[in-house]
Parts: structure tokens; C-alpha cells; sequence
């Protein structure tokens, strides 16, 4: 027997949290994470990131999407004949995505408008169709739920800092949902008032977000050597 | 595991349970969410009714709002005969109500402009009496649609709304900012066809015309066809109609 308590306690089934599991929570958000090191999901990390409120409610969508998504195709992983189990997962991440917008457009109809074509673009957003192919169809439902949960906050919170960084320089403002747009510069501030200040409207334009996009990464890469490859 | 999860047999009982089983779940949720869905659509619809009159409105509060504004409800056919007309409150299961005429429906059904009412807005604000004319088209990538305001002279424009479902953002989704839309204010329709036209950006534009956006011609194009389109039915009833208080 091992001294170590730790172990003597640990019930013979793996905890859902154990060290392996907390990875499944934790990798997604550095090491691995969705946008800045697999590449993935860029289209909407491009799209909607005008304002902080666009990106906080596609982060949740794509949350609820990806949990879902991720715990159906885990309970579902050993009745899902292989030869259809793309088309399977099409329709789990599909209707999964209808629910999201029909229930937007019938309590949030002025975000459903603003996020209008790109909601039914989480169906083809890679990161999810990749975790329930690469994790969901292999695993247990509670780790599917966790690796769910680390990747949809590894996208989260690239689209928030993105979104944060152009609409504080793109229209000098934060917005929130349910709080609006806050200008939290004076006006008198502004050249048009004869002040000193303009917004910068290229971070407003889509390759701003590139440009942002890749200065995380460059971040990231610069405190994470283990992430640069070798030539 | 007992059976064989990948023979044919299994694969197909499979696809035709899942499906089964997740339209009627959807099925089911739409119809719950559908009332809901409609409020929220006649909404917005008065909204921007009361936007090409020029009156800011906010989701929630808008029903006094468009009472206070909107003194009845037209519908006219396609010879500019007046076929109803209602005022007071907006009843949403009333179908002679002309605000209930899906005018979006009626354009994709392709059913000829004689078997069609067309819904009239007559609005007063500031003692002058406003005609609001819905606009439906087609753009590059889908639907457009606006709402064009009327003098009293029934020939000048007093303000227009645009909105679109898909155009490309920048370009063509530009006919929804203020930028495009104010120039529309003051311009005439004309008494003969052409009745309006929106131009290629930079030419030179008439009393009948506005400025297009560069970059967003089909779009553009589709806003001056649906416009005098509309406006060539409208000035039947138009000119029918008594020139009442100018």
C-alpha cells in the first residue's frame, strides 16, 4: 500500500477530476487551445468580434452547442453505426444549433439580428465537429463534457480578448449584453469636438482581427516555448 | 454487443429512427416558440414603420408608440381601389387587418399583382398627414425590404428604412445605415415609369434618384427596383385618392 494519502483515499473508479480530467479543462486554454494553436474556428473568431456583447453571446452558443453535442455523441459513441457517424454528427451539432437560434429569435431577437447568418455557422465551425470525432466518439460522457467545456472556453476567451481589444480602440466603447454599448470616452475628447482623439475604424474591418489574432499568439508562443516548433 | 452495428440493416434503422425522432423534436419546439417568434416580427415591423416617419422607438415599448403615430391601417388592390381600412388597436389573428399582409409572402408567391392587397400606412405627425409604403425586393444574396415615407402630397419622400436578410456586410449590408437612407428624404416619385431609381455610385443625380453604394451595385439595384416597383402601384390609389389638407 502507498504511503501516500492521497491515493489511499482515491476511489478505485477514475474521478472525474482527476489530473487527467483537469487536462481535459485546462490543456484547451493554452497548450492546445482551439484558435491560436490548432487554427481552428478562425472564421467566427473573425466575424464576430466587432463587440465584446457579439462574441459573449456566440461564446455561449457555441458552449451550450459544444456540451451538448459532445455529451450525446459520448452517450451515443457505441450504437452510432461508423459508416454514418459524420452525418450523425452533423445532425446532433444541426439541430443542436436550430435550438440555439429559434430560442434566440424568441427571447433575444435584437442579438438574434445581429448575429443572424453566423449562429447557423457554428454547424461548420471545425472545432466542433473535431472534438466530437476526435474525443466524444472514444469517451466517456463526463470527460466529453469536460473537454467540451475547456474547448469552448479556449475559443471564449480568444474571441472575448479579441473582441475587447478592437472595440476599445475600433469605436471606444465596451458593450455587454443586456447593458449596451458604454462610450466610455468623453466626447469632448474626439477631433470632430476639436479634441485629440479618433477611433481607429481598421480594427473595426475584419483583417484586424487577424492582425490581433496573431499578436496572441506571438504572446503566447514568446511565454510557451513548448509550443514552438522545431525546424 | 449482441448485434451487428454495422450491417446495412442496423445503419438504415438507425438514420430513420434519429431522424424521425429529431424532426419532431424540432418540430414541436418551433411550434412552442412560434408566438413568440411572431410578437417579436410585428414588433419590429412597427418599428420600422414608425423609423421611415422618423420617430426612434424601442423593442418593448412600442405599441403606444405606433397608436400614437399611425392613424389607420390601408389596403388597396392592384388598381389602387381601397379595399379596407382599420384603425385602433393591432390584432395579430384579425387576417383583414392590413398589417397582418405578409407583403414578403405575397412577393415570393409570384401570384399576379391582381389577385394581392397591398398594405398602406397613413400616419400624422406634427399635423402632417404621412403615407408609409412597406417595399419588398431582392438583392444580391436574398430578401430585402423597407419601408418609404410620403408627404402629404403623396409625392415627396419623407423618409425610407431599408433591411436586409444576407447582403455582404460592408457592401451591399450598407443600405440598412443612415448614409443611404437620408438622401431618399425630399426626393420625388415620379408620376411616370421610371418611377424612382437608385443610381451607380457618383453619377449625377435627378429629383427621381438617389446616390447607390460602390462596391454594392446588385444590392443598390435592388433597392431602386423595388422601390419603383411598389411606388407604380401605389400611385393608383395615389392619384384616386382626394389630395386631402396640403
Amino acid at each position: 500500500m502507498s504511503t501516500d494519502t492521497a491515493t489511499a483515499v482515491a476511489p478505485k473508479k477514475e474521478s472525474l477530476f482527476s489530473k487527467k480530467n483537469r487536462r481535459l479543462l485546462t490543456d484547451p486554454l493554452d497548450d492546445s487551445n482551439p484558435i491560436t494553436v490548432q487554427v481552428l474556428g478562425i472564421c467566427s473568431a473573425l466575424a464576430i468580434t466587432v463587440q465584446v456583447q457579439q462574441a459573449v453571446i456566440m461564446s455561449l452558443a457555441v458552449l451550450f452547442v459544444m456540451i451538448g453535442g459532445n455529451v450525446i455523441i459520448s452517450l451515443m459513441r457505441n450504437i452510432i453505426p461508423d459508416r454514418i457517424r459524420i452525418i450523425v454528427q452533423l445532425v446532433v451539432i444541426a439541430s443542436l444549433v436550430i435550438i440555439v437560434d429559434e430560442v434566440l429569435k424568441a427571447y433575444s431577437p435584437d442579438i438574434s439580428e445581429k448575429l443572424s447568418v453566423f449562429v447557423g455557422l457554428i454547424i461548420t465551425n471545425c472545432i466542433i465537429m473535431g472534438r466530437l470525432e476526435a474525443f466524444a466518439l472514444g469517451n466517456k460522457p463526463g470527460p466529453s463534457m469536460l473537454d467540451a467545456i475547456g474547448n469552448a472556453m479556449g475559443y471564449a476567451w480568444i474571441l472575448l480578448a479579441v473582441a475587447l481589444v478592437r472595440e476599445v480602440f475600433g469605436s471606444g466603447a465596451i458593450s455587454f449584453p443586456g447593458m449596451g454599448q458604454v462610450k466610455f470616452l468623453p466626447e469632448s475628447w474626439f477631433m470632430a469636438n476639436g479634441g485629440f482623439y479618433e477611433n481607429n475604424n481598421l480594427m473595426i474591418l475584419p483583417p484586424m482581427a487577424l492582425v490581433t489574432v496573431g499578436v496572441i499568439i506571438w504572446i503566447q508562443r514568446a511565454r510557451n516555448r513548448s509550443l514552438i516548433e522545431e525546424n | 454487443m449482441a448485434f451487428n452495428k454495422n450491417s446495412n440493416g442496423y445503419t438504415f434503422l438507425f438514420a430513420i429512427v434519429m431522424v424521425v425522432l429529431v424532426g419532431a423534436i424540432l418540430a414541436s419546439l418551433s411550434l412552442s416558440l412560434k408566438p413568440q417568434q411572431k410578437a417579436n416580427q410585428a414588433e419590429k415591423k412597427m418599428m420600422n414603420i414608425l423609423g421611415a416617419i422618423g420617430v426612434p422607438s424601442e423593442r418593448g415599448a412600442v405599441k403606444p408608440i405606433f397608436a400614437e403615430y399611425v392613424t389607420a391601417r390601408v389596403s388597396i388592390d392592384s388598381e389602387g381601389r381601397q379595399v379596407n381600412s382599420i384603425s385602433g388597436e393591432v390584432d395579430p389573428s384579425n387576417a383583414t387587418d392590413p398589417f397582418n399582409i405578409d407583403v414578403q409572402k405575397d412577393y415570393r408567391s409570384k401570384a399576379p399583382a391582381s389577385e394581392l392587397n397591398f398594405p398602406l400606412f397613413t400616419c400624422k405627425k406634427d399635423g402632417q398627414d404621412l403615407y408609409v409604403v412597406p417595399v419588398v425586393g431582392k438583392g444580391l444574396w436574398g430578401p430585402i425590404w423597407g419601408y418609404v415615407a410620403l408627404e402629404s402630397d403623396m409625392e415627396t419622400i419623407y423618409g425610407a428604412v431599408f433591411d436586409h436578410k444576407t447582403e455582404t456586410p460592408g457592401l451591399g449590408a450598407e443600405i440598412k445605415e443612415g448614409f443611404f437612407q437620408a438622401p431618399f428624404k425630399g426626393k420625388k416619385i415620379n408620376n411616370v415609369a421610371p418611377h424612382f431609381a437608385v443610381v451607380k455610385g457618383g453619377a449625377p443625380t435627378t429629383d427621381y434618384s438617389v446616390d447607390g453604394i460602390t462596391g454594392g451595385t446588385i444590392t443598390s439595384k435592388g433597392v431602386g427596383e423595388m422601390v419603383d416597383r411598389t411606388m407604380g402601384i401605389y400611385l393608383k390609389y395615389f392619384q384616386s385618392a382626394p389630395k386631402a389638407q396640403k
